[in-house]
């Protein structure tokens, strides 16, 4: 046998053992669709009255766990700045991209079509997320897939040279300081870190939330600028080689 | 001054932004100042909250959301000494180690500075939230940071490694911890750790709780390196760069054993206190296995960075075990063991950097000698070794004391006697190490030890005085713990201030104010006998320890014989389960959380 | 019914680790890593499961409307986040690894080990 085969072997009854476990204690949890927990409740019927939000995940999102979800945008910027560090080139004579420019006029024309109607759905995600299902977070992935048809339909190059480093790098880094500025804001205001410093706006439109519009904003664009970044790094990795491949 | 809890996190993070924004325009003295200065502000800040949190705890509701009745809406961040005292330890860290990279990293430096000061501040984050979900974000904004720096060196295999097995076993001990939120917030419909307690105290406690405090203890131990959770702690110390491994031994580790004392005494406290004795023993025997595999690992490593990874295994072994007594003297014990082993550890860590700097290697045998030059690097290893042992008013001694008080007060007088050997041991492996690169000691070879590839060294463009000094401040911060006027009392009281759940609660809840502490004097303790000869009895052990690492082979032949028949094969299976294959600790990670989970399912039902 | 979603959350995080343990490929073996890591959205959100609940979004409904519990629905939301940039961070290393040793087998790198 194997060292894999092994490992599988001893694994199935432990498994085994600690499924039994887990279920043990799962069994102990409220029969599904009984829930009946204060927090969530509290925060259902309080969004709209105290922050003039419809949507009560967004402002649990942004606003009573807004905290959180500075924690989380860092943590996507750290992710990307580690994925650059690990995927840098280590000291190899780079070579330029393949010709992989697409051809078809009528590729190339749905392609811009489709870039336009992502960036256009992504604006539209973040924009209404206070009001409907949506937000920063999802608009800006959405936003940031758009780019990828750029590669998908036209060519890598032209993708590479409309999302370069040096102005995607900045753009990511300002989404994630504006999160801290609106914060250190409030604080210096005298308030709470992250409190709202603006009214708290009409419910039901695209300037509800006061200060919530902000982070949202700044939400949008970090996460737009780094999964772009993310999706070229890796688009990187994927392309060169092949490159490397054909000129050898 | 309730303001003042934001910062330690905003600063660093804050900094890590606009360094990243900065990258193209900004000239790299002011990227440089940016990088220093905003650790060192997050350092001044976290020591203000600790002198503040002396008068009782401070709470920050983020967004201003204060708790509605007694149910918390929003997240707070509860400043308390202990935990004030860990961001303290965490951006001092951060800071000393910035420095010191100023011109050991110069390769890529900017990504390098950013994901630092990201580190530091998910360290501070972690060290004073009030929240079990926000804890969560913390730790794994940590982890993020962690497992890129330690592939930091990409072009060798073994940072590679290294940073896989940190990011996969990290990273399932963490969706173990998830798991149980869950669980909890089904039970409790609460995040915060005081509304938690405050319900699992009030209302009867079953399977349920048991296997949530399960999951979420299991995900602790893998990031504080307990057995069997612990192994790729080895594998990403050897391969990162120095500055790096400061944060990993010096904190990082650390954050885990402190956020186990941390949930156990906010949250579970009340609702397992029936159980206090079953949950005393299981931490308190895996605590000093950790401690003896740890230094028995130790002793057989020749790559130097590896060496101090499983020493750091074997402290965090005795860590667990002031912890897990659940005292609060050993807590206490253990708070003043984080200080002065971080200082030391991150010290001696610094130094192997130094090694690698100068003499281009970092494997004791290939060294043997090579250091005689280096006069001051050898004073600042074998301080900062001795520190580590205990010795009487040296060091880790008070928190080594405490903890063997607490052990001993508790009915576990067979403990010390443990953690002494396990204390002497990985000491004297450190002893042994630099004896036989500053000065030539024992023989060349040595088929005891593992082997372990090379490592690339930093540019000789680094400033040597530079790193020189920061090393020496950082050894002379840690060999001082024992003897700062009126610590050991504060960390006392601010432990006994920790395991009170229930005015945590009504401060946290109910905005209670507390009772003004005592006057605390500034006096240095004075120890009692058995805390001597325990102090001595691990000096003289750790010497001997390291005279026979060097010189075993000169014992007579019938002896020899006898310790390799005797210790070989359980040495050599320890050996081999270190194989450094990431699905083998996988193995090792459920076997671990199903034999705890069995266990428990059992005694506390 | 009333544990199946549980149940399904369990066996998700089971499978997620048995998958990890045999793990041929660093690839692979990130993917079985978001299969643990689903077993968690599937719990946080059954958790907050109310019978006839609708989403907690107050556009169109009454204040007071039966809804399902928004906070696990954050905590889920930053919970995919979180997964999703450490299995970027682990693909990346998988992807360094085969450059430098022409295999993801995981059981093929042992450059550090006793």
């Amino acid at each position: 046998m194997t060292r894999r085969q092994i490992r599988g072997t001893i694994a199935i009854p432990v498994l085994g053992a600690l499924g039994a476990f887990l279920y043990w204690g799962l069994s102990g949890l409220p029969p599904f669709g009984n829930y009946h927990g204060f927090y969530g409740h509290m925060v259902s019927i309080l969004s709209l009255p105290q922050r003039h939000v419809t949507n009560a995940v967004t402002a649990t999102v942004f606003d009573y766990r807004g905290f959180d979800t500075m924690g989380e945008e860092f943590i996507l910027f750290a992710a990307v700045t580690g994925v650059v560090l690990l995927l840098r080139k280590s000291g190899e004579d780079e070579e330029g991209p393949p010709e992989d420019t697409v051809t078809s006029d009528a590729l190339r024309l749905f392609g811009l079509l489709a870039l336009a109607g992502g960036v256009l759905v992504g604006l539209w995600l973040a924009a209404y997320g206070l009001v409907t299902p949506g937000g920063g977070f999802q608009g800006g992935v959405a936003i940031a897939s758009g780019f990828v048809l750029l590669y998908l339909t036209g060519s890598y190059l032209a993708f590479a040279r409309r999302t370069s480093e040096s102005a995607l790098d900045p753009l990511e880094a300002v989404g994630a300081a504006g999160y801290v500025v609106v914060g250190l804001a409030a604080l210096i205001a005298g308030l709470p870190f992250l409190a709202n410093l603006l009214g708290p706006g009409k419910p039901g439109t695209l300037v509800s939330g006061g200060s919530l519009g902000f982070i949202n904003w700044a939400v949008a664009l970090e996460v737009a600028a780094a999964n772009t970044i993310l999706y070229k790094e890796f688009l990187e990795q994927y392309i060169v080689p092949i490159a490397r491949g054909r000129k050898s | 001054m309730t303001w003042l809890l934001p910062l330690p996190v905003a600063i660093p993070l804050l900094a890590a932004a606009l360094v990243a924004a900065g990258d193209h325009v900004t000239p790299r003295i002011v990227q440089n100042a940016i990088a220093v200065l905003a650790p060192a502000a997050a350092t001044g800040f976290s020591f203000w909250i600790m002198l503040e949190t002396q008068h009782g705890l401070l709470i920050h509701w983020y967004g201003g959301w204060h708790p509605i009745g007694n149910l918390a809406i929003g997240i707070g961040f509860v400043g308390d000494s202990l935990g004030a005292g860990m961001a303290v330890l965490s951006c001092t860290l951060v800071t000393l180690a910035l420095v010191y990279s100023l011109t050991y990293m110069r390769e890529s430096s900017r990504l390098f500075d950013v994901l630092m000061l990201v580190f530091c501040g998910a360290m501070a984050g972690f060290s004073l939230t009030g929240d079990l979900f926000n804890m969560f974000v913390w730790f794994e904004l940590m982890g993020v940071a962690a497992y890129a720096l330690a592939g930091f060196k990409v072009e060798e295999l073994g940072p590679l490694q290294g940073a896989v097995n940190f990011a996969i076993t990290n990273t399932a001990g963490a969706y173990l911890i998830l798991m149980g939120i869950g669980l909890l917030y089904a039970r409790t419909g609460a995040l915060n750790f005081a509304q938690i307690g405050h319900f699992l105290a009030t209302h009867p406690s079953d399977r349920l709780v048991v296997v949530a405090f399960t999951l979420v203890l299991i995900g602790f131990l893998v990031k504080a390196a307990i057995v069997p959770f612990h192994w790729w702690l080895a594998d990403a110390h050897a391969a990162a760069p120095a500055p790096v491994c400061v944060l990993f031994s010096g904190a990082m580790v650390e954050l885990g054993l402190f956020a186990i004392a941390r949930i156990y005494w906010t949250v579970f406290s009340g609702g397992l206190h029936a159980h206090q004795g079953d949950v005393r023993s299981l931490l308190v025997w895996i605590g000093v296995v950790t401690a003896l595999v740890g230094a028995v690992m130790c002793f057989l490593q020749r790559h130097l960075k590896r060496l101090l990874a499983f020493s750091t295994i074997a402290h965090s072994g005795t860590m667990l075990v002031g912890i897990g007594l659940l005292g609060a003297k050993g807590l206490a014990g253990t708070a003043n063991l984080i200080l002065s082993h971080g200082f030391l550890k991150a010290g001696l860590f610094l130094a192997a950097g130094i090694v690698l700097l100068r003499l281009r290697d970092i494997d004791e045998l290939r060294l043997h000698g090579a250091g005689r030059n280096l006069r001051w690097e050898r004073a600042l290893w074998f301080a900062a070794a001795i520190g580590l042992i205990g010795f009487p008013y040296v060091g880790v001694f008070v928190g080594h004391s405490l903890v063997d008080e607490e052990a001993s007060g508790q009915g576990f007088a067979w403990v010390p006697p443990l953690l002494l050997v396990a204390e002497a041991v990985s000491a004297g492996a450190i002893l042994r190490a630099g004896a036989r690169v500053f000065l030539g000691w024992g023989p060349k070879r040595d088929p005891l030890l593992s082997w372990e590839p090379e490592e690339s060294p930093p540019e000789r463009s680094a400033s040597v005085p530079l790193l020189l000094a920061v090393t020496t401040v950082t050894v002379a911060i840690g060999l001082v713990m024992s003897v700062i006027p009126g610590l050991q009392v504060r960390i006392e009281n601010g432990a006994e201030r920790f395991v009170d759940r229930s005015a945590y609660a009504a401060r946290v809840l109910h905005a209670k104010s507390t009772p003004a502490p005592p006057h605390l004097p500034f006096a240095i303790e004075v120890a009692k006998p058995e805390s001597w000869a325990y102090g001595i009895g691990a000096a003289v052990l750790a010497f001997a320890f390291a005279a026979a690492g060097l010189w075993y082979r000169r014992l007579p032949e019938l002896v020899l014989g006898g310790i390799v028949r005797g210790l070989g094969p359980p040495v050599r299976a320890l050996r081999a389960a270190h194989s450094g294959i990431i699905g083998d600790y996988l193995l090792w990670l459920t076997i671990g959380a199903t034999v705890v989970g069995g266990a428990w399912a059992f005694s506390l039902r | 019914m009333n544990f199946l979603a549980y149940g399904v959350a369990g066996w998700i995080c089971i499978v997620g680790l048995y998958g990890a343990i045999v793990s041929k490929n660093l690839i692979h073996l990130a993917l079985c890593l978001t299969v643990i890591q689903s077993s968690t959205y599937v719990l946080l959100l059954s958790v907050g499961y109310r019978h006839h609940g609708t989403a907690p979004i107050y556009k169109g409904i009454r204040l007071g409307t039966n809804t399902v519990d928004p906070i696990v629905q954050s905590l889920a939301l930053t919970d995919i986040v979180i997964s999703v940039t450490v299995i970027a961070l682990i693909l990346a290393l998988a992807l360094d690894v085969h450059k430098k040793l022409g295999t993801a087998d995981p059981d093929e790198v042992v450059e550090l080990q006793g």
